[in-house]
């Protein structure tokens, strides 16, 4: 699966974004993250292949989360579902 | 095949809003990203499904996300705005609510289907019987529009008339009876 890296000045969580390419608040979480200086993965789910979506998939249920996008995994921990600015300054410490 | 421009996708979703009493998104930014995802997936599958969910390409299963989707009644009864936000109620609209997150209401099944497109060729797919066809539980109805007459057939009336624009509380149900006589 090949995730993009956007590299910011904080690393202490471990950051993962499913996103879609054409997703509106997805793209709004990705710039959430960059302006507060978040490194982190990001991979767009309609761009993968059949296997990875299968993969994403089954990462977001085993997590609990609905299949919805933008879903953020904290540390392969706290999930995310939708561009919640109050979960994700919680889970990043901002 | 025609070329789609992005103001062909924003003029359809203009009139539409415009048809069924709804306003779109308030921020531009926001507003002109949702059309761009509109447009990449008409393009890319030939239908413009929601851009905010994961179609399969396969237009069977991907018929209920096809913007406007049929999410879009009650979610914005519900929440002020539809699934991506494109539509939106007044309030919204006028900055007096914010525009929030909305949960998904789409089945998981049919969300689901999205991940294995292999599976869901016509020649595999089940016919439904009469049960299964509406999993939701939700069973269409007849609608008619108290003041102009305009009928519908679908799980609940429109949020507005599209023709004579009365609020959905102007439509009453048509109850149906079939007697089989001789």
């Amino acid at each position: 699966m090949q995730f993009s890296k956007v590299s910011g000045q904080k690393r202490q969580h471990k950051v993962v974004l499913y996103a879609l390419s054409t997703c509106a608040w997805c793209k709004m979480t990705k710039q959430f993250l960059k302006d507060n200086d978040v490194e982190y993965d990001y991979i767009d789910v309609d761009l993968c292949e059949e296997e990875d979506k299968q993969k994403i998939r089954e990462h977001i249920q085993s997590k609990g989360g609905p299949l919805s996008y933008p879903t953020t995994i904290v540390d392969d921990n706290v999930l995310i579902t939708g561009l919640r600015k109050d979960k994700l300054r919680e889970a990043l410490g901002l | 095949m025609t070329e789609i421009t992005l103001e062909m996708v924003r003029q359809r979703a203009q009139a539409d809003a415009r048809t069924y009493g709804y306003y779109l998104n308030p921020d531009p930014k926001f507003l002109q990203s949702l059309l761009e995802g509109l447009k990449r997936n008409e393009e890319r599958y030939g239908y413009p499904s929601c851009p905010c969910r994961l179609a399969s390409g396969n237009f069977d299963v991907d018929r209920d996300i096809i913007c406007p989707c049929d999410y879009r009644d009650p979610d914005v009864a519900e929440y002020g705005a539809c699934y991506c936000a494109l539509y939106v109620r007044k309030d919204l609209h006028e900055g007096k609510t914010e525009v929030k997150p909305v949960p998904e209401r789409r089945p998981l099944e049919k969300q689901s289907k999205a991940y294995s497109a292999a599976t869901v060729t016509p020649e595999a797919k089940p016919v439904p019987t009469k049960e299964e066809a509406k999993p939701s539980g939700i069973k269409p109805k007849l609608w008619y529009c108290k003041q102009c007459g305009y009928v519908v057939f679908r799980d609940e009336p429109p949020y507005t008339c599209p023709v004579c624009k009365a609020k959905k509380e102007m439509f009453s149900e048509i109850k149906t009876r079939i007697d089989f006589t001789g």
